[in-house]
């Protein structure tokens, strides 16, 4: 019997709960939101604040330990010494050369499967281009190694035709090759959504209209792609300037990344100038964005 | 609410958000400070019972289980072992979690530019080598060397050490080299691998030590400006020949294997793994002399296990288990009577590995140290290891 009670209270009280939510639906939000919102509050900006505040503390010479006094140093010295302009400049010029490379290979792929492919040429094409991400980032920046070393596949394909070895291990453009390797699915996808996006009777308008192919690519499909290309633009580009393994491994004499710095400083143990070089692609990020925004990159998603 | 108003109210609340979270982190820092005073009583009075587990920040196989299966038998202390891949990470380990290995770590295996760094953060604790009875049996210089200890105090148990060697391709360089200034020999442009670490320094430094006697160089680590700038020019002049400053051991050998490279600084374990997969490679220390690396458990400030830490510290440096060690690895004991143990598993093993050496043999080696001001002569004018670090980034960056 008394079961029976408990049970028409625990009901009566679901039911009461409900209609309160029913009654403010923006309680039913804020409950809903509540955990991403504090988990991106607290995780996500606390260690970015957190990155932020510690670049402007010090570290005792003698015993290592952090003073928590404020200053600048840890930014003037990265402003004073040149090594430091070099490594990011590095750093951000191959992360725009990776981008550009990306683009201009992932374009005509992307266009092809979205537009041209029969359904089970596009299926197998989508299988292709994923499939590398199938095996551990690692794994891929090693099978390079192997492929680009003196003794490796590439120069044995080239002694093969009588040419000779190509000289690239270990060495910037190594890098170049990897990175847009490793990251050109990132910029496929994007580019194939947009282009996938375009109205065919837009394309029919530019016909009619008495566009040839040359100009309704340049006038029609390339600015309704470019929100596309912005878009996986923001993935190479920070993932290859966040990017540390691929300079340790495949790099040579002279080329790291703010990445490698960052976490040699780290081990040192510096902390507080690993802090400040790493607000340096914070920076470079925000800027970013701020211009693909600009550019519509945020509206095709 | 207009809509230009209603985004600068968001941009505010963000601002607010941050400004309290940077606040916040500001004051969780704060309170956690790092101790810095070092443990002034002499370490532990004797071993108690183990406490049924170790953790262990280790170079690989320097917990091996061809030995240390007996050990965990023996006392009922479960290994749990880290790798470390670098020295720098040793650090970064056992500073995480407020320091002293973090309450998590008991033992690190800690090489010489590694070990001052950790005694002066006060991550590791005074050890009482009375406890280690085979410490009486050590070659005299690893009794107390000045990587490990410090006024007198021990901070750990000295374990291994090994040479820092000259690797050459015998098909490719030919005559094979004889001195270290192969390594900045312009004839080897594009072949030439050197190890990816500021303490690396101290290798041109020593080679300067006896190709420029007037510089006056008499420790490659107690370098004054004068001598430090001499050294990174070398270093400028070396980086436009080098193909590949590597960063772990097995990425040197890679290059080797690879034919990238045919000439360069590497360790013997390495030299050792290339013969075995038939790469053409030779080792030599040049008659000069070579800088070394020397290893030392060290006990963490908060170890949570120290009685199994000196069980095991206790059980490594026993002649047996430090042969076995020597040979898994490929590096050479602090305990001459391991000598007849390593004959035993390998003949002619102790020679090779220069155990049976006469003591002046040790004058030569210039073991890994972390530099500080002071010089040792007096004077505090010494470039300290943070100088090291950022002329290194200049050189390699």
């Amino acid at each position: 019997m008394t079961e029976v009670v408990e049970a028409g209270a625990l009901r009566g009280a679901r039911l009461r709960l409900s209609a309160a939510l029913w009654r403010r639906p923006w309680l039913k939000l804020s409950l809903l939101l509540a955990a991403p919102v504090l988990a991106f509050a607290v995780v996500y900006l606390g260690a970015l604040a957190s990155l932020f505040v510690s670049a402007f503390w010090e570290v005792d010479a003698f015993t290592a330990a952090v003073i928590h006094t404020w200053s600048l140093d840890n930014f003037r010295r990265l402003w004073d010494d040149h090594t430091y302009w070099r490594i990011t400049g590095r750093t951000i010029g191959l992360a725009s050369a990776v981008t550009l490379t990306d683009a201009v290979l992932a374009f005509p792929l992307a266009y092809f499967m979205a537009r041209l492919a029969s359904g089970r040429t596009r299926a197998t094409l989508f299988v292709l281009v994923l499939l590398p991400l199938w095996s551990s980032y690692l794994v891929r920046i090693y099978a390079w190694r192997t492929i680009l070393a003196k003794n490796g596949a590439l120069n044995w394909v080239l002694n093969g035709l009588g040419l000779p070895d190509a000289g690239l291990a270990y060495t910037n453009t190594a890098m170049w090759i990897v990175f847009s390797y490793v990251w050109l699915p990132f910029m496929i996808l994007p580019v194939y959504a947009a282009l996938e996006r375009i109205p065919e009777n837009y394309l029919e308008a530019s016909q009619d209209l008495g566009a040839k192919r040359w100009r309704t690519l340049r006038s029609v499909i390339l600015p309704l792609a470019l929100p596309g290309l912005v878009a996986g633009s923001i993935f190479t580009f920070s993932l290859t300037l966040g990017d540390f393994i691929t300079p340790a491994l495949v790099g040579g004499a002279g080329s790291s990344f703010i990445g490698n710095i960052v976490e040699e400083q780290v081990g040192l143990p510096n902390v507080p100038f690993a802090a400040a070089f790493a607000t340096v692609p914070v920076i470079v990020m925000a800027v970013y964005l701020i211009i693909a925004r600009r550019l519509g990159a945020f509206e095709a998603v | 609410m207009s809509r230009a108003r209603r985004r600068y109210l968001a941009w505010a609340v963000f601002a607010l958000l941050t400004g309290a979270l940077a606040v916040a982190a500001a004051g969780c820092g704060g309170s956690s400070k790092s101790s810095k005073s070092t443990s002034t009583s002499s370490g532990a009075s004797s071993i108690g019972k183990g406490e049924g587990a170790l953790n262990l920040i280790e170079w690989p196989y320097y917990s091996d289980p061809k030995f240390a299966n007996k050990f965990e038998q023996q006392t009922g202390c479960k290994i749990h072992r880290k790798d470390a891949g670098s020295s720098n990470q040793m650090v970064a380990l056992m500073r995480a979690g407020g320091g002293g290995g973090g309450g998590q770590w008991d033992l690190v295996s800690a090489s010489g530019d590694a070990s001052l760094r950790l005694i002066r953060g006060g991550d590791v604790q005074q050890v009482n080598v009375g406890l280690i009875p085979s410490w009486n049996d050590f070659i005299p210089i690893f009794k107390s060397p000045a990587h490990n200890t410090v006024d007198g105090k021990h901070y750990g148990v000295s374990l291994q050490w090994g040479p820092n060697v000259l690797l050459y391709n015998t098909t490719k360089i030919k005559p094979g080299p004889t001195s270290w200034a192969a390594l900045y020999d312009p004839k080897y442009k594009g072949q030439i691998t050197i190890p990816n670490n500021p303490i690396q320094i101290a290798d041109a430094a020593f080679y300067l030590m006896h190709s420029q006697p007037a510089l006056g160089i008499t420790d490659p680590y107690e370098l004054n400006k004068k001598q430090f700038d001499a050294t990174i020019s070398l270093l400028k002049q070396q980086r436009k020949l080098v193909k590949l400053y590597w960063n772990f051991d097995t990425d040197g050998r890679a290059a080797f294997a690879n034919g990238d490279v045919s000439l360069g600084a590497i360790w013997p374990v390495d030299t050792l793994a290339l013969q075995a997969k038939k790469v053409p490679v030779k080792e030599v220390i040049p008659t000069v002399g070579a800088t070394g690396w020397a290893d030392t458990w060290m006990l963490a400030k908060k170890a949570p296990h120290p009685n199994c830490a000196y069980l095991w510290m206790k059980y490594v440096t026993q002649p047996q288990v430090e042969a076995q060690q020597a040979l898994i690895f490929g590096e050479t004991p602090v305990n001459p009577k391991a000598c007849p143990f390593m004959n035993k598993i390998e003949a002619g093993s102790c020679a090779k590995y220069h155990l049976n050496e006469p003591l002046n043999y040790y004058n030569t080696i210039k073991f890994w140290k972390t530099p500080i001001p002071d010089c040792g002569n007096g004077k505090n004018d010494c470039m300290d290891y943070n100088a090291w670090q950022t002329a290194w980034t200049q050189v390699t960056g």
